[in-house]
């Protein structure tokens, strides 16, 4: 009796790893390059934990709200939120996966990281080409005590359309109403002044070898590649450094719970320690999948990342959700979705 | 029996003749025409991607220096003229250089390094151009904006007329940086196209010549180049065309900027870079449209430059006569 029940918990045991493996799927994404270094490492990992492989292609966020509106992949990515009527049209859902921040990186002779500060409105007068030298009135009066060069600023942006430029600049249309209405918000626009790199790396590249160069990069960029980058002043008036904890902090004084889809952008986040200008990740998920399995795998995904995924982000720069949005997000979920 | 069945098979065989040479002939032809149907067909498309853009601005897309995706507002002049100016820079550098290395393999240098130099100068034409790129925004920016546009800016800049080109701060990166990095590409073209056709000049020709007293550069001004002027024209114009054209290199040192300005030190666009930088974050069909309509004017663009070059091939013939 034992042994034959023995026999068949083997058996048991042995179809259940057999259906695991045969099972193990392919989940594909499509989208923001911002947050591929973190995804390779949560496909990995998530590979390791369960045998499902993650197939993500970094292909920029226009391309990713492109395919999952054309559900040929099983989830999108985007730097940018998408309007909740543009949602309902496509039959998508929209929810936040991993926070990161924008700094803007300095190359000035004599000054070295975190000893500069600047504010929402000196740095939207400087993108605007209102500011070009480094000892301006403006700038030497958020900097009392610093030797500030006669150095003609050089403004380094994005070339290429970005959700960093996205959040950059809508954290500039919220500061300065000069540049809301004369630039405005995008994931490209025209910029009056300055100096375009391709890519994180290539701004980052700009400001390293452009005596006087100032550029808004990715807080994860600034550190891997030593670059010097400034204090902010955020809504609250304090002045606070680019970090885990600043940008956590944006995340957490944001109010998720007011939006619908997630819709909102954590720039100028209202909290007293809140890094102003934080860059939220959005996923896109069709409601009406061409692959059912497709997605509830994704959704799974997810789950895990949000369970298991913070170190890793954590360690590359990016910077995790707080619990109680997790929760959030989970509930939305259930909501929404099959 | 031989007698009976060879005319049999001489008559098998020459059906057979001619059945390959009617295929030989008609899969040429495909080949041939394949040309002309895929460059028709790549600028039709792009015309037709790009109609929304041309509907909406008409002839003032070419002329307008406006490119806001916020407002959705596009024109070409700006990246027009970096394209241009750019691949001028290049050639002004390239053609002197080409026909110098070409003239040194040909006719002074020691036959023993001919061939390795030639083999070089290939290798030269095969790197990726992201790693001209690369050299270019690594090596040859820094190295120029600190060694050579102070001096550049402080000097040329103050020349009256030709000033206004060579005044500016020394970003590294800019119209200059990028025509320099353009040149060196071009270079292996140009040249090995000029030390082939220099090599096709009769050498009774050129001994005459020299029998009679000239100087070798004599004989290069007044036998090898006229003998070889429309090859040398057209690899030239070959050059030209890849300079047009050129994606990453240039998107790498232009500097990426939608404006136009007087100093070649500046930073500015061309249409190939646009394409590249904007095209996989191009959100909105009139965006897309407008690039596609660069694409299209860049077509146009290297045509007539094309249509000139061989413009002046023929004037060229009809002075000599021919």
């Amino acid at each position: 009796m034992l042994k034959s029940l023995k026999r068949s918990l083997a058996t048991i045991a042995l179809a259940a790893s057999l259906t695991t493996a045969a099972q193990a799927a392919e989940i594909t994404g499509a989208g923001a390059s911002f947050v591929f270094p973190t995804m390779s490492k949560w496909s990995a990992d998530y590979n390791a934990a369960t045998g499902h492989r993650i197939n993500y292609q970094s292909i920029g966020s226009g391309g990713g709200i492109a395919q999952i509106k054309a559900n040929t992949v099983d989830f999108g990515s985007s730097d940018a939120p998408l309007k909740p009527e543009e949602l309902a049209l496509s039959n998508l859902v929209q929810f936040p996966s991993v926070m990161g921040g924008i700094v803007p990186a300095f190359n000035v002779p004599g000054i070295t990281a975190n000893q500069l500060k600047l504010d929402g409105e000196t740095l939207a007068n400087i993108y605007l080409g209102k500011i070009t030298k480094w000892n301006d009135p403006a700038i030497a009066g958020l900097n009392p005590g610093l030797a500030l060069p006669d150095l003609r600023i050089t403004v380094v942006h994005r070339s290429d359309g970005s959700g960093t430029t996205f959040n950059f600049v809508n954290y500039l249309s919220k500061v300065s109403p000069e540049w809301k209405q004369k630039v405005g918000e995008g994931t490209a626009v025209r910029w009056p002044t300055g100096v375009g790199g391709k890519g994180n790396e290539g701004v980052t590249a700009y400001v390293k070898q452009i005596r006087g160069g100032i550029g808004y990069i990715e807080l994860s960029y600034a550190l891997t590649n030593k670059v010097a980058y400034a204090q902010m002043k955020n809504a609250a008036g304090n002045y606070v450094q680019a970090s885990n904890a600043s940008i956590q902090a944006a995340a957490a004084s944001a109010e998720w719970g007011k939006s619908k889809d997630f819709f909102l952008v954590v720039t100028n986040a209202p909290g007293a320690n809140s890094w102003p200008i934080a860059a939220t990740n959005f996923i896109l998920m069709s409601k009406k999948p061409k692959n059912a399995e497709g997605n509830k795998q994704a959704r799974e995904f997810f789950t895990w990342v949000y369970a298991n995924g913070d170190e890793s982000a954590t360690q590359l720069g990016y910077v995790p959700l707080p619990d109680d949005l997790v929760e959030q997000i989970k509930a939305y979920w259930a909501a929404n979705l099959k | 029996m031989q007698a009976t069945s060879a005319p049999g098979q001489t008559e098998r065989s020459h059906r057979l003749d001619a059945f390959a040479d009617w295929f030989f002939r008609n899969l040429v032809t495909i080949a041939g025409w394949f040309v002309l149907v895929a460059l028709g067909l790549a600028a039709l498309s792009m015309a037709w991607g790009g109609r929304e853009a041309f509907m909406a601005f008409g002839p003032g897309f070419l002329t307008s220096t406006a490119w806001n995706p916020v407002t959705e507002e596009y024109g070409a002049a700006v990246a027009i003229y970096g394209t241009v100016v750019s691949t001028i820079i290049a050639m002004i550098i390239a053609v002197p250089v080409s026909f110098g290395i070409a003239l040194f393999l040909t006719e002074v240098a020691p036959s023993w390094i001919r061939r390795p130099l030639g083999t070089a100068i290939e290798l030269l034409a095969g790197i990726p151009s992201i790693i001209y790129g690369m050299w270019g925004l690594f090596v040859l920016a820094p190295f120029l904006s600190n060694n050579v546009y102070p001096w550049v800016d402080a000097n040329l800049g103050q020349v009256p007329l030709v000033g206004m080109l060579f005044a500016g701060p020394p970003l590294g990166i800019g119209m200059l940086t990028a025509g320099i990095v353009l040149a060196i590409m071009v270079i292996p073209f140009i040249s090995s196209v000029m030390r082939d056709v220099f090599m096709t000049v009769p050498n009774r020709l050129k001994e005459s010549a020299y029998a009679l007293g000239s100087t070798t550069f004599e004989v290069v001004w007044d036998i090898v180049l006229p003998y070889t002027r429309s090859a040398v024209i057209g690899g030239i114009f070959l050059g030209m065309g890849r300079a047009l054209g050129e994606t990453m290199a240039v998107t790498f040192v232009l500097g990426n900027s939608h404006n136009i300005h007087a100093s070649l030190l500046m930073p500015g666009n061309s249409i190939a870079a646009s394409i590249a930088n904007e095209f996989a974050e191009a959100t909105t069909p009139m965006y897309q449209s407008a690039l596609l309509a660069l694409g299209f004017v860049l077509f146009i663009v290297t045509f007539v430059v094309l249509a000139i070059s061989k413009f002046m091939l023929m004037q060229l013939a009809k002075r000599e006569g021919n």
